[in-house]
């Protein structure tokens, strides 16, 4: 089986998995007095400073949530609460997240915000200008680091700069840049003033490879930020409930691993991607390569194959055993062609010829081969007609 | 795979004949409601997965493939479209005809698969001029009529493994047997791109409602209406008339004018008609091989079938029932059988009624 979905999400790495696993042996309540509870909660923080180290963040910063979705929702209506009292408007780009896109829909139609899009460039990147114009003046705003499908990578430092200037609080989402791209929470930050600025940012855990139902929230000291789930009081008071231990351990040991890594990796991961970008340039002359050149997340391409229905292209590759995606996989039952391809402008029609290729740490050029020679065939087979 | 107990048992059963099988679900609606709401509309984001959990049971791979497109260009437009020219159309045919059985196909071949599988009751039979399509068997709801569209073509592509089973009971004890959530789910009915059950309400929004006159044959007006897409050929309620007819006896919507917004109205008499025709037919399986022919005409789904006389004449079909039928709208399909075979069938362009024109009422 040939696995290039690692945007989607990417195998448990062995250490995490045995770090998880040591670390359930640990029985103890976090919060708990006793020594038992103590010793759950040493293991907790000392997980909790390690994640600290990979995001550039202060361990007070870091709040463990389930996940990516759990932490854009969480800073989206939680500073979206606490907002200042006559703004109303969110900052939105284009081509966000649905777990970014859905959470603001619902506060306009529910809690009265305003959307503000910013329209994305023709590479699909956010235009920190056309940001700084929207930003102004507005109740918060989100932005990616770096999108899960084009893999577009942004100015984050930008983007962030300007939130800082206009006295906005910014949100950023890196569920999809962490342990591909550069991610440094107090280097974005800067010195902006107290509550604006970068206040928060979102990480995920299956996409590095810990389990499923890890992530964190990034959240500043400063930051005026509602909670979600009252309860205990626990991370702040932000994030309230029983702290998952062996979790935090697993994604402290997987955020190490792919920081470690990361340089290496993403060169070996671009020139394997430069390559099939090339092989598919070569051999199917239509083919379109969606995303910005220089600023890219390495091992993502997304490509637009004219005439070819995505679904029909991801069902031969999966008949060959190679596993890509139509584009990003959270968008369940409804169909929906990618909303991210359409904010570049192409049509609904053509937003459903695209395939998404992700590789990771299993992928290898052999893979990558045989992902092409389907391709070919699949796209000889379908578009002929 | 529409998450239904038909196709779920349908697909078991190719597998069990030893065939390649993948299940498909097809996400037709933008709308995408997510659990079901009683039996109607369909293909909400929980059929979908009554579907997957069948495909996971019987080990086959599933996909949910989007032709909403096509769906909202071929058959909700043309839905809308023939209501708004005052004709009836029957939206499960054209799904059949340009979705499940072409749009599809077409993938399917595409994709090297050599035939669709549906959980239709009709049954295909080796005859001597080729493939012939024929109602199931006796006791069973017999779905022939909606797939009366197909052509040979598509026949030599289609499977339809629940025809001969006698009864829909026994095709849920099956289910009940292979452990199928879906066993007791009830059918759905209706329009599944109107999950309410609200077709007034649906084209009231889409054509549009204007208020305009009920008249009756001479063109009289006896009465007004909210919008000429609320009624259908053969219809008696809903007519706000204030006063009876002369005769005393109930009307019935006759005729409906999209272009003057008149709905023309009648006794049950003037329902009747001799002759129906259409300039768009097909022949499921070989053409007949004499221009006219005797037959059985069957015009709506659970309508009865009637002996009749057909004719190829001029481009279209022409077919005279032995008795006048009653309430036939323009925009349905006749479908024609042959003894349990279905022959063919047309959209009626054309209808001509059994009785005379009433003489113009001599003036004062």
């Amino acid at each position: 089986m040939i696995y290039l979905d690692h945007a989607a999400t990417t195998p448990l790495r062995d250490e995490a998995r045995d770090a998880w696993l040591e670390a359930q042996r640990v029985t103890g309540n976090a919060s708990s007095v006793h020594g038992a509870g103590q010793n759950a909660r040493r293991v907790l923080e000392e997980a909790r400073e390690r994640v600290a180290a990979t995001l550039g963040a202060e361990p007070i910063e870091v709040v463990f949530t389930s996940g990516g979705t759990e932490s854009v929702g969480s800073a989206l209506q939680g500073l979206w609460r606490r907002r200042a009292a006559d703004e109303s408007r969110i900052v939105l780009p284009d081509g966000e997240h649905h777990a970014t896109l859905d959470t603001v829909a619902w506060l306009a139609s529910h809690e009265g915000a305003d959307v503000s899009p910013v329209a994305l460039d023709a590479a699909g990147r956010i235009p920190v200008d056309a940001f700084g114009a929207a930003v102004d003046g507005a109740a918060l705003a989100t932005a990616l680091v770096a999108g899960n499908e084009t893999g577009t990578v942004n100015d984050a430092a930008g983007l962030a700069a300007t939130a800082a200037r206009a006295r906005v609080p910014l949100h950023l989402d890196a569920v999809a840049a962490l342990g591909r791209t550069r991610v440094d929470f107090a280097a974005w930050r800067g010195d902006a003033p107290a509550g604006s600025g970068l206040v928060a940012m979102s990480v995920s855990g299956h996409k590095i490879g810990a389990p499923v139902g890890t992530g964190a929230l990034v959240v500043s000291r400063t930051a005026a930020l509602e909670p979600l789930l009252h309860g205990g009081g626990q991370q702040r008071g932000i994030r309230a409930g029983t702290q998952d231990v062996a979790g935090a351990v697993a994604l402290a040991t997987a955020a190490e691993l792919a920081e470690a890594e990361r340089v290496e990796e993403s060169a070996r991961l671009e020139a394997l991607r430069e390559r099939l970008v090339a092989d598919l340039a070569r051999r199917i002359p239509a083919a379109i390569v969606l995303g910005d050149r220089e600023h890219h997340l390495p091992g993502t391409v997304h490509v637009m194959l004219p005439g070819a229905a995505g679904e029909s292209v991801l069902f031969l590759l999966d008949q060959r055993g190679i596993s890509v995606s139509t584009g990003s996989a959270c968008q369940a039952g409804v169909a929906e062609p990618s909303h991210v391809v359409m904010a570049l402008g192409y049509t609904a029609h053509q937003a459903r010829e695209v395939v998404r290729i992700s590789m990771g740490t299993s992928t290898t050029a052999a893979d990558l081969e045989a992902l092409a020679d389907g391709l070919v065939e699949a796209y000889d087979r379908i578009a002929a007609d | 795979m529409s998450g239904g107990v038909d196709s779920a048992v349908a697909a078991a059963r190719a597998v069990e004949a030893g065939h390649e099988v993948v299940g498909v679900h097809l996400a037709l609606s933008r709308a995408g409601g997510t659990l079901r709401t009683g039996s109607r509309g369909c293909c909400t984001v929980e059929d979908a997965m009554d579907a997957r959990r069948v495909a996971d049971k019987i080990g086959i791979p599933f996909y949910v493939w989007d032709f909403s497109e096509r769906f909202r260009d071929d058959v909700i437009d043309d839905f809308i479209a023939e209501y708004s020219a005052g004709r009836t159309p029957n939206p499960c045919m054209r799904c059949n005809e340009k979705i499940k059985f072409q749009a599809l196909l077409e993938r399917a071949l595409e994709l090297g698969f050599d035939a669709i599988c549906t959980g239709h009751y009709a049954t295909l039979v080796d005859g001597d001029e080729g493939l012939e399509l024929h109602r199931s068997s006796e006791e069973a709801k017999d779905q022939s009529y909606v797939l009366g569209v197909l052509t040979a073509e598509q026949l030599r592509h289609t499977m339809f493994p629940l025809g001969e089973t006698p009864s829909k009971a026994i095709v849920r004890r099956e289910a009940e047997e292979r452990g199928f959530s879906v066993a007791k789910k009830p059918d759905s009915y209706d329009i599944c791109f109107i999950p309410d059950g609200d077709t007034r309400g649906y084209l009231a929004e889409k054509v549009g409602a204007a208020t305009g006159d009920i008249v009756d044959r001479s063109g009289e007006v006896v009465g007004s209406h909210e919008g000429a897409h609320a009624f259908t050929v053969g219809q008696r309620k809903g007519l706000a008339i204030g006063r009876p007819a002369s005769d005393g006896k109930p009307r019935f919507v006759l005729e409906i004018r999209p272009v003057s917004n008149e709905v023309v109205v009648g006794p049950k008499e003037a329902l009747a008609v001799a002759e129906i025709s259409g300039t768009r037919y097909s022949w499921a399986g070989a053409a007949p091989r004499e221009d006219a022919f005797r037959c059985e005409v069957q015009i709506r789904a659970h309508a009865d079938p009637v002996p009749a006389h057909a004719v190829l004449a001029d481009g279209a079909l022409v077919i005279t029932p032995d008795a006048p039928l009653d309430g036939v709208a323009t925009g349905q399909t006749a479908v024609v059988y042959v003894g349990t075979r279905v022959l063919g069938q047309c959209t009626i362009d054309r209808t001509v009624s059994a009785v005379p024109v009433d003489p113009q009422p001599v003036s004062a």
